[in-house]
């Protein structure tokens, strides 16, 4: 058993950020171990991902370029990974815990009877065993993880490793079959409605915030405002979200999204323990508040007591002077 | 059609929550309500729930499994409105892995017979794992339909969803039987009525064990036995003073610029 595998997810043709940060983390595994570094690609004319791939680190592609591969569906994709990793055994398969990588570790892992670990944050190579931080209990605890026996399947937290820099490689990729044919595919997808405009929250590296301090709907607009100036993404609080001031997209919080950007701006939010949750990992947490009291700036390093209504349009405008 | 939701009991979001000296996690929690059903599952509930009311299905099943005291949560999956609750309970299922319980969860689904749709919350609170749904599909069979944030057609052995993705919402068709995970866009859970919790109340709810659903050993290839706090946040805030808020704003953006964040 050798070698690491880490799923190259791909978005129209491109390689995801998180395939990128998931390079990384694997290239860091792979030199722990003492092993290759292979990447996987899988979609519809691909080729440029596979490059990319090698520029971004990896020794080795293996991939499958087919109309039943784009977009991605699990019972198309898992079944050729179980294939590829029962010839082969690898010994770890990593992937980035986006929806899809998610869906595919799961598969994996079930189909090649090995141990599952999600959601790493953080990790080390230890005695041949990929020993991993994770996140438990909504982020109130954390917790060492390791899979004991067999091949370790893990999944790497969104904006939890940073991403892989281009190193001028590259190499032929290997090119197989697919496993399945269309007509044995279940699902048919009929449908696909991307995100209007605006930043992903879960990509963000920076994001605004909005809690019941915004008062209402209306009250979003210095939220967005100042996200746009920054190139960021607007979240919400929960209180928000079930007031219906927002979409639930935009929710961070034990029920909602939990996300990890450079930046963080909570205004409005008193920053209850379930908001805390799917925050407390980003890297600067600013809090406006007009409650000195509020629990958020026992988390925040940098605080304003204040108006939002205020703070926000005097932010906007000064980040405006200073990014022209 | 039968329709399965699988359950966990969990602790509660408020919960305070000590890892003890031999690793073990315990908590407490202020309201005095330590353990709730995962709140993600509450969705899951209403969906199955929703199932029956609008989409022909017959029978709505809570399936847990836990120790005896998750009986709780499967109470509470009754008085919203779920026909039948089963415990999966066992001391060879404690410590198993993800797939170790979907191991069991699909040995129960195959015991209740007929089922066409499995849901699951979006993942438990505790483990926070999110991979059983999908785990549980594979050991079936059937095709796992995860993210599902609105089930827009049920009939003539199909199923439509919509799943909320990264970076957009998908439109997809699959044959049943399937497994569905939900997100909390999916609906509105509700709240148990008084008639719900007093038959609840009255409930008693049958105990599946190993040997009931002809498993051995589930087994478990994850160590996770180190559990421990978080490190503290370093330092402590440092509210930004001044005599204008544009003076305050000024200041914030000038330290925002210093650490790189921008």
């Amino acid at each position: 058993m050798s070698g690491v595998w880490v799923f190259i997810e791909n978005r129209d043709g491109k390689i995801a950020a998180i395939a990128k940060e998931a390079l990384a983390a694997a290239r860091t595994v792979a030199d722990g171990l003492g092993e290759t570094l292979t990447a996987l690609v899988f979609g519809q004319d691909v080729a440029g991902v596979a490059a990319a791939a090698f520029d971004f680190g990896a020794d080795a592609v293996l991939g499958a370029d087919d109309a039943t591969l784009s977009p991605f569906r699990v019972e198309a994709v898992g079944p050729l990974v179980v294939q590829l990793a029962q010839e082969r055994e690898p010994s770890v398969i990593m992937a980035g815990a986006s929806t899809r990588g998610r869906d595919l570790a799961a598969w994996v892992a079930a189909d090649l009877e090995a141990g599952l670990v999600a959601d790493g944050t953080d990790l080390t190579v230890e005695d041949g065993k990929v020993k991993v931080t994770r996140p438990v209990y909504a982020g109130k605890l954390l917790s060492t993880v390791f899979v004991t026996e067999g091949t370790q399947v893990i999944t790497l937290r969104n904006r939890a490793f940073p991403q892989a820099e281009s190193t001028g490689g590259s190499g032929s990729a290997e090119w197989v079959e697919t496993a399945v044919a269309e007509d044995d595919i279940p699902t048919k997808v009929t449908g696909f409605a991307g995100k209007e405009g605006g930043v992903s929250l879960t990509d963000a590296s920076i994001i605004v915030s909005g809690g019941r301090g915004v008062g209402g709907p209306e009250g979003f607009a210095p939220v967005r405002e100042l996200a746009e100036v920054l190139g960021g993404a607007v979240g919400a609080s929960r209180a928000a979200v079930d007031s219906g001031w927002i979409p639930y997209e935009h929710q961070v919080g034990q029920t909602g999204k939990t996300v990890s950007p450079d930046l963080y701006i909570a205004s409005g939010i008193s920053g209850a323990i379930q908001h805390q949750a799917g925050m407390r990992t980003s890297k600067i947490i600013v809090a406006i508040n007009k409650d000195p009291e509020a629990p958020i700036f026992k988390l925040a390093q940098y605080g304003i007591v204040g108006d939002l209504f205020e703070v926000l349009p005097a932010l906007t405008a000064e980040f405006k002077s200073k990014l022209g | 059609m039968k329709v399965v939701v699988c359950t966990k009991q969990t602790p509660s979001t408020t919960a305070d929550l000590t890892v003890n000296p031999d690793g073990s996690v315990s908590w407490e929690d202020p309201g005095g309500k330590p353990n709730v059903v995962n709140p993600w599952d509450e969705y899951s509930i209403e969906e199955g729930i929703r199932l029956k009311e609008n989409h022909g299905a017959s029978d709505v099943i809570a399936i847990t499994m836990g120790s005896e005291e998750s009986q709780e949560a499967l109470k509470t999956a009754l008085a919203m409105g779920c026909t039948e609750a089963i415990l999966l309970s066992d001391a060879a299922f404690a410590g198993v892995d993800t797939l170790g319980t979907a191991k069991v969860l699909a040995a129960a689904i195959n015991k209740v017979e007929d089922v066409q749709i499995a849901i699951f919350g979006k993942s438990a609170i505790d483990g926070d794992t999110g991979q059983t749904a999908v785990q549980t599909a594979c050991q079936l069979g059937w095709t796992p339909l995860t993210f599902v944030s609105a089930i827009t057609a049920v009939g003539d052995g199909q199923i439509t969803v919509e799943r909320l993705l990264d970076d957009g919402k998908e439109t997809v068709t699959a044959p049943l039987p399937v497994v569905i995970s939900t997100v909390k866009e999916i609906n509105e859970p509700r709240y148990p009525s008084f008639m719900g919790i007093r038959k609840a109340s009255r409930a008693t709810i049958p105990v599946w064990a190993a040997g009931d659903l002809s498993l051995n050993s589930v087994g478990s290839k994850v160590d996770w036995s180190k559990v421990y706090a978080l490190p503290p946040r370093e330092g402590s805030v440092e509210i930004i003073e001044g005599d204008s808020v544009q003076e305050k704003a000024a200041k914030l953006v000038a330290k925002l610029f210093e650490e790189k964040v921008i």
